[in-house]
């Protein structure tokens, strides 16, 4: 697995991001609307006080004359906690209230209309509101100008405390979108993990085609998943039919060629002419075991691919095997010993005499003459042992684990003819079965025990 | 160059003191070096008990109480007269020197778990609310029926011209800032205000710059009974010493409620101690039992259930009436009223 990071992780992430990203645009938002609606508010309160103020205008003996009505500060005084100023004036002259309050000084119309204005006093923002409205004075008409301001406490904490508010949700709209991006991701890749793992618990040669529901999307993938395993599988069993014809094309040939050496070697005279047709025999036997071998061995593979199970008796198994390999070990005078036990096993046939014939060759191979070889069958609770005794030397000091590989033979061989199969043969078998080979030399190396384990179906 | 130091000294204490009009002081001396300048309104003999015992808290303080009255409290303040404390019963012209900026915040545990009614941004804090009642002499009363409202007492004036000629008391509004609030608070909130207003115009009323005075002339008979009088418990002790020639009596028809406030002025360098002496006031306006304490707690008062109506309102609109515009308009009318000769 190499470091791109995972779609899931990567489809949360992005998912999250979205959410972040809409969180914060929400809140700020919220915030806005809220700081507006606080000073339209604000606005609206300070314009009624303002108007109420200059309604009570008026003139007295030419004079203007003015009452500050209680409510025109009582509702000020009602929204918030802010600090109020106001100033009365008619043109140039300073009427009532804070002098130096900065009052817009542009001319307004006198239409009632109010004038909205931010500005700076004693020390704090103030909101202003001014109206003009014209007074008769004497003879004359004055226009007085009056402004209300307050201070802007109220729409900066009441604007805070949305903005809290809105923080909060936003904080918890984007934990809750962010579990259920989480939720989202796992369920829309369930389908590909799903895959996934029926692709691994799968055994290392079953190529057989993926037949599941996929969605859309998947299906491209298991399509290509599915041509690939065919065409795996197909290049597999056409090296194995390869291997076999051509062991069996050189088979043939060599077994011409033997039977030629032979017939030279009868006729020969030459002692030295005789040594070297007899190497060659021996080298022709041993091509010929190699490529009777590998034609075993491609079986093996091939069979073991699919598995035909067959209920077989034990003992027929056994004792066809033995009969097989009688001959070559009457030539050494070693006697074949079978200890049976009735049982029927579930298994394919070819494949299990194949490895059973292996070991015991090995056994009448690497023994001296007359001496015993033993098959042992025996079950115990879970498995079935036949276990393959002979009285030779024993497997020598290399490790066991070895001798199973491919083409691997031991440091006793001088002399007898092998290709190094036998054992790897023997153990793709048991394990294309559930079962394994056990390999040991007996104490004092007065033999070796090959066992062939086979779980009891 | 000693002695230049000490003239420049006189003088700005000479011009200090020539613009404020002390009533009373007293110096509560410490252990320490530290002062506390404290001015205030109320008199000494009601502020002591409290003095002592923020003294006892902190006993290396020196405390510095100048008694004034609210008006010459809201000038001294106004014109950056170093005090670090500032109590007044005028809550009108506390509110104004809060809102103007001549006040700075407090806050503290305390402070914040005062109700929103008495207390006004971490600027002024209430620790008493006190009604205005009537304190009346027993033996002028004699045979007469108790008014319990505004027009019963109208009524009764208006019976009895010549019991009540020259006997009847109340405050000067234009000298005292409490007598002003009352008024104007009163004006605004019952119509009956300028008809007693009137009545007793003809009656050729007796005006008072604080009330101390007002309820010894009761005591001693001199006034049948004194109108908008601040009912603090000291004005119920005094009426129970008197052996019952002196009683109070509240209406029922409206009582204004004032709420005694103190404000941090800007000037104020024990800021901290100040705020200790705020947070004791304000611990003991929220006490449950009226205990043995000279003002009544912000919840009730020793007079019925006068603070049934509630206090004045902390706010902007008690500064309506502070303005020069309405004040003139408001002193006229109630000159108008009050002066018939
Ligand atoms: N019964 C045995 N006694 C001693 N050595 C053995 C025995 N069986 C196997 N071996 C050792 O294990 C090696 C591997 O055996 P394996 O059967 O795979 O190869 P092989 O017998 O040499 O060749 P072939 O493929 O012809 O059987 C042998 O070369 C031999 O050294
Ligand atoms: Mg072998």
């Amino acid at each position: 697995m190499t470091g791109t990071a995972s779609i899931g992780r990567r489809l949360t992430l992005l998912l999250a991001g979205v959410a972040a990203l809409l969180s914060v645009l929400s809140w700020w938002m919220v915030t806005g609307l809220a700081r507006q609606a606080a000073e339209r508010t604000q606005d609206n309160v300070l314009a009624a006080s303002v108007t109420t103020i200059a309604e009570t205008l008026r003139s007295e003996q030419g004079e203007v004359r003015l009452e500050l009505p209680y409510s025109a500060f009582s509702m000020l005084g009602a929204i918030s906690e802010d600090r109020v100023f106001y100033r009365v004036a008619t043109g140039d002259t300073f009427l009532t209230g804070y002098d130096d309050l900065p009052v817009p000084t542009e001319q307004i119309s006198s239409g009632g209309r109010v004038i909205f204005d931010t500005g700076v006093y004693s020390g704090e923002e103030v909101r202003m509101a001014t109206v003009s409205r014209l007074v008769l004075a004497g003879t004359q008409p004055v226009s007085v100008k009056v402004t209300v301001a307050q201070t802007r406490g109220g729409v900066a904490s009441i604007s805070a405390e949305l903005s809290q508010l809105a923080a909060f949700l936003s904080v918890a709209f984007f934990l809750v979108a962010v579990s259920l991006s989480a939720f989202a991701a796992r369920t829309s890749l369930k389908p590909l993990n799903e895959i996934a793992a029926a692709v691994s618990r799968r055994g290392p040669s079953d190529l057989r085609p993926l037949r599941r529901a996929a969605p859309t999307e998947l299906a491209p993938l298991m399509t290509s998943l599915n041509r690939l395993m065919d065409r795996l599988g197909q290049s597999i069993r056409s090296a194995e039919d390869f291997i076999a014809e051509a062991a069996h094309r050189i088979r043939t040939p060599l077994a011409t060629v033997r039977a030629q050496a032979e017939i030279a070697l009868r006729s020969a005279k030459d002692e030295d002419q005789k040594q070297r047709l007899r190497q060659m025999i021996r080298a022709v036997d041993e091509s010929s075991r190699s490529a009777g071998q590998l034609l075993d061995h491609a079986t093996v593979v091939y069979r073991s691919d699919d598995l035909v199970r067959t209920p077989i008796t034990l003992s027929d198994l056994v004792r066809q095997t033995v009969a097989g390999l009688e001959p070559t070990a009457a030539m050494k005078d070693i006697r074949l010993q079978v200890e049976m036990m009735e049982g029927k096993v579930q298994v394919d046939p070819v494949l299990m005499d194949n490895a059973l014939r292996n070991v015991l060759d090995n056994a009448i191979k690497y023994s001296p003459p007359e001496t015993d070889v033993t098959i042992a069958v025996s079950a115990g609770d879970s498995e079935i042992r036949i276990a393959v005794s002979d009285q030779g030397a024993g497997l020598g000091d290399g490790p066991v684990d070895m001798l199973t590989q491919r083409f691997q033979r031991g440091t006793n061989t001088q002399g007898v003819v092998g290709s190094g199969l036998g054992l790897t043969i023997a153990k793709d078998v048991l394990v294309a079965h559930g079962g394994r080979l056990e390999l040991e030399t007996l104490e004092g190396n007065k033999g070796t025990c090959a066992t062939l384990v086979l779980p009891s179906s | 160059m000693r002695h230049t130091c000490l003239a420049v000294l006189l003088s700005c204490l000479a011009t200090f003191v020539s613009a404020l009009e002390i009533e009373d002081y007293r110096l509560f001396p410490g252990t320490g070096d530290r002062v506390l300048r404290v001015i205030s309104t109320g008199d000494l003999e009601v502020f002591e008990p409290y003095l002592l015992a923020f003294q006892a808290r902190q006993p290396s303080l020196s405390i510095d109480y100048t008694v004034v009255s609210s008006a010459q409290l809201y000038q001294a303040i106004r014109g950056g007269a170093v005090f670090d404390l500032a109590l007044s019963s005028a809550m009108d012209l506390q509110f104004q020197l809060a809102n103007d900026g001549f006040a700075q915040s407090h806050r503290s545990e305390t402070t914040t778990s005062l109700p929103d009614w008495a207390r006004w941004r971490d600027l002024i804090f209430a620790f008493t609310a006190e009604p205005a009642v009537v304190v009346l002499s027993t033996q002028r009363f004699e045979g007469l029926d108790l008014p319990t409202t505004r027009q019963e007492l109208v009524t009764l004036l208006r019976e009895y011209p010549d019991r009540f000629d020259g006997a009847v008391g109340t405050y000067d509004v234009r000298d005292s800032g409490l007598g002003y609030l009352f008024a104007t608070q009163e004006a605004r909130s019952t119509d009956a205000y300028w008809r007693l207003s009137e009545v007793m115009g003809r009656l050729n009323p007796q005006l008072y710059c604080c009330s101390g005075q007002m309820i010894d002339d009761v005591a001693e008979g001199r006034l049948a009974f004194a109108y908008n009088v601040l009912g603090s418990y000291a004005a119920d002790r005094l009426a129970r010493d008197s052996g019952g020639r002196v009683q109070i009596l509240g209406m029922q028809d409206f009582t204004n409620v004032i709420l005694r406030t103190a404000i941090v002025p800007t000037t104020a360098r024990e800021t901290a101690a100040a705020g200790a002496l705020i947070d004791m006031l304000a611990d003991l306006g929220q006490r449950e039992a009226p205990g043995d304490w000279p003002l009544p707690p912000l919840g009730q008062t020793g007079t019925d259930n006068l603070v049934e109506f509630g206090p004045i309102r902390l706010g902007p609109a008690l500064m309506v009436y502070l303005d020069p515009l309405n004040r003139r308009a408001f002193l006229t009318e109630w000159e108008n009223a009050m002066e018939q000769r």
